[in-house]
């Protein structure tokens, strides 16, 4: 990575040659245009300018073929970069299901990142080459936003929700982690670095790591120590739904249909009368302020894992 | 006295010479005073925000942050961004030019509402001085957004002061904006149709319109703040049941329409200075005049595009961005016509006309750096950087404040009865264009390459863009300060005004320089077009009109 005057970011994700290339088209539309009008507006401004000897006559101070040329003109190339920017913009919504999740916990003023086999790391996050990687974030305070220039990817972190940011990177090295949303004192402090391994690296890494019980793992323990396996267990004696292949799957509520994702277990767990489960009475308790943000991470990935044992469709 | 026209020497007979001392100018119901206290105020206000940037950009000058601590650092942009739109852009143009010109270029003796107009004023100090005492007693450091849940729950700084401040000076803007319309509907001269008014009025209906639509918005989403800290009423924060995005929805509801009424005059501004330059009529008239209500429309329906990365729906995103190359296009309209109103003219180069050719330059680039914002994709990288930061400098102060000097100087001699020095004028306007483009044209790649805004620190291999942007700022800041004092002194040692130095066809030409306490002697009426300019050299035109029936040209 080169000091002194850089003109381009690094690239590397699957992501940055797309959004550069409407980027620098961008630019060559933007500077043609902008350098012809003020071309334009030059020429005018010598040839017209008084006392000039130029051909003039009266203008009509209108016309209306120009007029319309030039809107429909712009209309047509307004639509042009719109639906390019946003046919991308979908395409990178659909998470690939086979991505390697990690979870995220901004708060002020750092990051705070856990691997599925439970490895914690903070302002800093590996990550494999070659793989789709998603990293569900959650806030513990005020919104916060990742941010790596190089991948061209950003999400906010917003309290209350859960939000999701992936990215496949095509380099190994280094790059900048930012918060992009201003979040205090220590905004400007509250950066890391995304380390990129080829992914054996990755996997010897991983083991290198201080071993802890795995997301699943912990989040399973909690299902037992907060009472959730009382009601949703087997054996239990109140009705509760089985909680085991819901994941990513279509679930009947009282208000409607709706996918299980991260947010809607979430939301389960924090204000269960959000969406109460078809059939069943609303007796669950909300756990808000129960539960941290990381926790609700682990439960997720304890319900998550409930599903993968039978596949996730996706 | 039917001799306005040809020009009085000033103060005898002038509002300026009517009444003397504090009172009569604190208390007068005469719009042009009330210009002259809207003008002092604001003039103060930018003069603070600018000193905020200018701490900044010294700051920024190096990597590290060692000029100020990061609280303060967050407290001067904070400042800098409340003052500068709220107690500076926002009131700017219509407050003070609109105030004065706006009955003038009517024909009207006063706005409908005179006490309403001096009350507005009085309702904007006291909000503003309010902030600004928040300020004093420590600051606010939430940024001039303001975002849930930092502002009404975690940040320990003056935000209830500093957000009732702005709640309240969101009334002057309701009242003024409120008196524009009641005034351009009842009081135009006979003759006077709406596609006989300038431009200027028309922008200055877009606006009003915008102001008492949208400002109800933001004063609801201020006050739900201050109910969430000081009643601990769960609105925005979701410890406390609320939801973060529905502030920012509320916020940028106003604060993206507000975007409009932070340029709209601006466009009204140099849609009179280009073509009294240029002696041509202004080109496509009419398309210019509704574009302007255009984007008023349209500037209610863009504002998620602040919020693609929010985690708001994909496909609300999608709609957003739509509606945000909509807005585009009116703008182009607008560029297109203010550059082809020069075709064929006879232009002269005046300090007004500098400031309105570097307008319509960095307006241009401002514009075209938006599509990269509403071009979905791309915002998700270019978002919350300074490349944002940029666009909207290279609009609201490229673009807006330009466009205020170019009004000022244009007007000057009007307003004054005084000629300001043209040498130093044009100095003035160059090293605007020179200043602005060294600070803020860096921010763009910045931004591309993925620096944040908002950051008191930075890692040292984004430092050459930003040391330039500062060295800039510098150039910047001489160029505001020297009209402060060559107008200044214009006052008392300038040459004395003729009632229409420019040329110019506006009726607040045809009274004299300054007008009258009741602006004209005689009620104009009107029996022609806007910018009726004829172009002065008959030989060229002539000549012009040999060639287009197709005669050799004769070399001269
Ligand atoms: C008092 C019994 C009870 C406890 C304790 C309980 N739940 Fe529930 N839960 C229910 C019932 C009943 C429903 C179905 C009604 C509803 O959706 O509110 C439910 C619904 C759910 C759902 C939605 C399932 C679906 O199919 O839509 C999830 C997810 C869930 N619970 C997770 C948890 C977790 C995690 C815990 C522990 C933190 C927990 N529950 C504790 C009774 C309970
Ligand atoms: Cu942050």
């Amino acid at each position: 990575m080169n000091e002194g005057i850089r003109i381009f970011p690094d690239s590397a994700s699957t992501f940055a040659p797309q959004v550069d290339l409407l980027f620098f088209t961008l630019v060559a539309f933007a500077g043609a245009l902008g350098l012809f009008l003020t071309g334009l507006v030059i020429v005018y401004a010598a040839r017209y300018r008084r006392n000039a000897p130029a051909a003039r006559h009266r203008a009509r101070g209108r016309s209306l073929p120009f007029e319309i040329a030039w809107t429909s003109a712009t209309t047509i190339v307004a639509a042009i970069i719109f639906a390019w920017g946003a046919a991308l913009f979908l395409r990178d919504e659909r998470i690939p299901s086979d991505a390697l999740v990690v979870n995220g916990i901004a708060k002020q003023w750092m990051w705070k990142f856990r691997h599925p086999g439970g490895q914690r790391e903070i302002n800093a996050l590996h990550v494999p080459r070659g793989e789709p990687v998603v990293v569900r974030l959650g806030s513990q305070d005020v919104i916060h936003s990742m941010f790596v220039p190089a991948f061209r990817v950003k999400q906010d972190v917003v309290p209350g929700r859960s939000t999701e940011l992936w990215f496949e990177a095509t380099k190994t090295g280094k790059f900048r982690l930012f918060c992009a949303e201003y979040c205090g004192t220590e905004h400007s402090k509250m950066t890391g670095w995304i380390t990129v391994m080829e992914p054996e690296d990755y996997a010897d890494w991983l083991d290198r790591q201080a071993q802890a019980p795995s997301m699943a793992e912990e989040g399973e323990a909690l299902f037992r120590a907060l009472g959730c396996s009382g009601c949703h267990g087997a054996s239990s004696e109140i009705r509760a739904p089985e909680l085991a292949g819901i994941f990513s799957r279509p679930v009947a509520t009282e208000t409607g249909t709706v996918t299980a994702d991260a947010t809607y277990i979430r939301d389960s767990i924090l204000q269960p009368d959000k969406h109460v489960a078809a059939g069943y009475r609303a007796v669950m308790p909300s756990f808000d302020g129960l539960v941290s943000e990381a926790e609700l991470q682990a439960l997720v990935a304890y319900i998550r894992s409930l599903s993968l044992d039978e596949e996730v469709p996706q | 006295m039917t001799d306005a026209v040809t020009g009085k020497a000033p103060d005898t007979g002038s509002y300026l010479g009517e009444k003397h001392g504090p009172r009569a100018w604190l208390l007068s119901f005469d719009h042009k005073r009330i210009a002259w206290l809207y003008l002092l105020a604001l003039t103060a206000f930018f003069f603070i925000g600018g000193a905020m940037a200018v701490m900044m950009r010294l700051e920024l000058a190096t990597a590290e942050g060692d000029l100020v601590s990061d609280d303060t650092y967050n407290r001067l942009f904070s400042i800098h961004g409340i003052i500068m739109i709220w107690f500076f852009l926002v009131p700017s143009i219509p407050a003070t030019l609109g105030n004065f010109l706006l009955p003038l270029m009517i024909g009207a003796r006063d706005l409908a509402l005179p006490r309403l107009n001096l009350a507005s004023w009085y309702v904007f100090m006291g909000g503003s001085l309010f902030t600004l005492f928040a300020v004093l007693m420590g600051g606010v450091d939430t940024g001039w957004t303001f975002y849930t849940p930092y502002s009404s729950i975690y940040s320990n700084s003056y935000v209830s002061a500093a957000a009732f401040g702005v709640f309240i000076v969101g009334f002057s803007s309701i009242m003024t904006g409120i008196n524009f319309i009641v005034t351009i509907h009842r009081l135009r001269a006979t003759g006077l149709t709406w596609f006989r008014l300038p431009i200027f009025v028309w922008t200055m209906y877009a606006t009003a319109l915008v102001m008492v639509l949208a400002t109800p918005v933001l004063a609801a989403s201020l006050i739900l703040i201050v109910a969430e800290r000081v009643l601990g009423l769960g609105v925005f924060d979701p410890a406390l049941g609320g939801d973060p995005l529905l502030f920012q929805h509320l916020f940028w509801f106003y604060s993206h329409p507000a975007v409009y009424i932070m340029i709209l005059p601006g466009m009204g501004v140099v849609s009179e200075i280009l073509p009294c330059f240029s002696r041509q009529p202004l080109f496509g008239y009419k398309a210019v005049a509704l574009s302007s209500m255009a984007i008023a429309v349209f500037g209610f329906l863009v504002w998620g595009h602040h919020m693609f990365v929010s985690g708001q729906s994909a496909y609300a995103g999608i709609l957003f961005s739509l509606f945000s190359f909509l807005v585009a296009v009116p703008s182009a309209i607008k560029v297109f016509s203010w550059s082809l109103t020069l075709r064929r003219g006879s232009i002269r180069f005046p300090t007004p006309m500098l400031y309105a050719l570097t307008f319509l330059f960095l307006f241009t680039f401002g514009g075209l750096a938006g599509l990269f914002l509403a071009a979905l994709v791309v915002d998700v990288h270019l978002h919350d950087t300074y490349f944002v930061v940029a666009h909207f400098h290279y609009i609201m102060v490229g673009g807006m404040v330009t466009a205020f000097m170019g009004g000022l100087h244009f007007w000057w001699p009007k307003i004054t009865g005084r000629m300001y020095p043209e040498f130093w004028g044009r100095i003035a306007a160059i090293a605007t264009f020179v200043g602005f483009n060294f600070t803020f044209f860096p921010q763009y790649i910045l931004g591309y390459l993925g620096m944040p805004r908002r950051y008191h620190s930075y890692p040292e291999e984004f430092s050459f863009w930003h040391v330039m942007s500062s060295a800039g700022a510098i150039i910047l800041a001489v160029s505001y300060l020297m009209p402060l004092v060559y107008l200044g002194l214009s006052l008392v040692r300038g040459r004395p005004a003729p009632a229409d130095p420019w040329e110019a066809t506006g009726l607040e030409w045809r009274t004299s320089s300054p007008p009258p306490q009741e602006n004209f002697d005689e009620t104009p009426t009107v029996t022609g077009p806007a910018y009726d300019y004829i172009n002065p050299e008959p030989e060229a035109q002539d000549k012009g009109a040999q060639h287009e029936h197709g005669q050799p040209e004769r070399s001269p």
